[in-house]
């Protein structure tokens, strides 16, 4: 649903289906139109959108060394164009380029302060040891190395709550 | 419980009660969450979303989240069963077009779905007739602490619950409410509440509509943020200020609908009743806006032969899936105008 407003040049980014004496109208407006006609909706803006924001502001900026995360292998540029993180891991190994984009995308917030699930005190650490080992049973199977695998395995359910 | 069960009543959150419920349709929370040492979905190899999928439906299931659940295997499931599913906000869009292994487990009284494998391994959501935000969010918490006596959900110490998008870190409470604004609309006030939501930093959008694109007089508004702010202060804005504000703009529009306008308001609102209890052929869009307009009428105490209930049912099973199944069998686009418009004169017959 590209195209241009009905109105001006902008490109449309409202579509709205009105049934008008029986009759189906679409209209296709751009923000400021819509805003006009009093017809506007603010959709969430999609993290796409945000993503592609965040370069353009950023892309001034000195190159950095792309960010990865050992376990998933995700890189920082990968997540920019999908939008979605690999491992829970990727929250630490990406911080530094993530970071000023999540407090963009969360109104500058940078801290939960809600609710603590009741074993969290004893995980962090634990939880990344678990997927260490699960990067490394999936590499022993990609390799066919099954005595390791199994033993991966083996040892991913001792440490597993 | 089965499917095609559920073609046959219309759901315990459309029943037309609830606080608010001239305004607010329905209230809605979900929970982000992900196992603990298991890469994100995006990321995992396809034994392991295999091994997520399975371990996740064993645990839903013998953890008793409610009386009765049921669940779809939405990877085998026949894209009619999808789409039904879709059209009943039990999964979302993305959800039922996927390709990996994944499901949903679905309370018989529908107000609990749980989808596995969707974006985050799980996507918890509650349900409720009406603004009742806090009993949906007082149950789905408890399903979620529920869950964490089995489950150990990848949780940090700065960033709260991790979750595959950004956007959801943090408490991954997404809460929403669905709004019937028919008033706002005629009266071109609308505007009004964007700029409330705006101000509130809360998304607005249509209903039933893909993307930004707004289907009759039906808004969701929901939560922008998830990081930052605890799970009570989240309900709180909606529950203190924004929803309110919202209900009483609409509720006053439609009084000066009454006192000024009366005539014109009656004039749309009976002639889309005719329209429903005398076309042969018709579109679920239009379907759409003629109900919702009956439920304005309803609202407003002009029509007094037709129950909310009844018109709350029609949105859902005269969309395209539910009137397949309903008639158990494949139609095109004009074979089922013929049969909603068919189904909605049986349904409102005076
Ligand atoms: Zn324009
Ligand atoms: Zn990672």
């Amino acid at each position: 649903m590209k195209g241009k407003c009905e109105k001006c040049d902008r490109p449309a980014t409202v579509h709205m289906t009105e049934i008008i004496g029986g009759e189906k109208i679409e209209k296709h407006l751009c923000e400021q139109c819509a805003m006009t006609a009093g017809i506007t909706i603010k959709a969430n803006v999609p993290i796409s959108q945000m993503l592609e924001d965040f370069v353009l502001a950023t892309s001034n900026a000195p190159e950095e060394a792309p960010l990865s995360c050992d376990y998933c292998g995700i890189t920082f540029s990968e997540f920019r164009s999908k939008g979605l993180l690999g491992c829970p891991n990727d929250y630490d190994a990406l911080e530094r380029q993530l970071l000023p984009l999540l407090r963009r995308a969360q109104e500058g917030a940078d801290h939960h302060v809600g609710k603590v699930p009741s074993r969290a005190g004893d995980d962090q650490a634990r939880q990344t040891n678990i997927l260490r080992l699960r990067a490394q049973l999936r590499d022993a199977v990609a390799a066919e190395n099954y005595e390791l695998a199994a033993r991966l395995r083996d040892h991913i359910k001792e440490v597993e709550p | 419980m089965s499917l095609t069960d559920l073609t046959r009543q219309a759901g315990e959150w459309l029943r037309g009660a609830g606080a608010m419920h001239d305004v607010v349709i329905s209230s809605r929370t979900r929970l982000a969450r992900n196992l603990a040492g298991m890469p994100f979905l995006s990321r995992c190899t396809s034994a392991q979303q295999h091994e997520v999928e399975q371990r996740l439906r064993r645990e839903v299931l013998d953890a008793a989240l409610t009386r009765e659940m049921f669940y779809v295997d939405v990877a085998a499931a026949g894209p009619l069963d999808r789409q039904l599913l879709v059209e009943r906000h039990l999964i979302s869009r993305q959800h039922g077009a996927a390709e990996h292994p994944r499901g949903v487990a679905v309370s018989s009284s529908e107000t609990v779905s749980i989808m596995i494998n969707e974006e985050d391994h799980l996507r918890l959501q509650v349900l409720r007739s009406g603004f009742e935000l806090d009993e949906a969010f007082a149950e789905i918490n408890r399903i979620d602490d529920r869950l964490e006596e089995r489950l150990s959900f990848a949780f940090h110490s700065r960033y709260g619950y991790l979750t595959a998008c950004p956007t959801n870190v943090g408490t991954g409470l997404r809460v929403s409410v669905m709004l019937h604004l028919p008033a706002l609309k005629l009266t071109n006030t609308i505007e009004k509440v964007v700029h409330a939501a705006q101000d509130m930093h809360m998304a607005i959008r249509g209903l039933y509509g893909e993307g930004t694109e707004a289907m009759g007089d039906f808004f969701q508004l929901s939560n922008q943020t998830t990081l930052g702010k605890s799970e009570g202060q989240i309900l709180s804005e909606f529950r203190d200020q924004i929803v309110p504000a919202i209900v009483d703009y609409e509720r006053k529009a439609r009084e000066g609908l009454v006192r000024q306008q009366l005539l014109a308001a009656d004039d749309r609102i009976f002639r889309s009743l005719a329209l429903l209890r005398s076309a042969m052929l018709i579109s679920s869009e239009e379907t759409m806006y003629l109900l919702s307009l009956v439920r304005l009428g309803i609202n407003l105490g002009r029509i007094r032969d037709v129950e909310l209930k009844t018109v709350n049912e029609l949105f859902l099973l005269t969309q395209p899936a539910h009137l397949q199944k309903i008639h158990n069998r494949e139609m095109d686009a004009a074979e089922r105008a013929a049969c909603r418009a068919a189904y909605i004169r049986q349904r409102l017959a005076p």
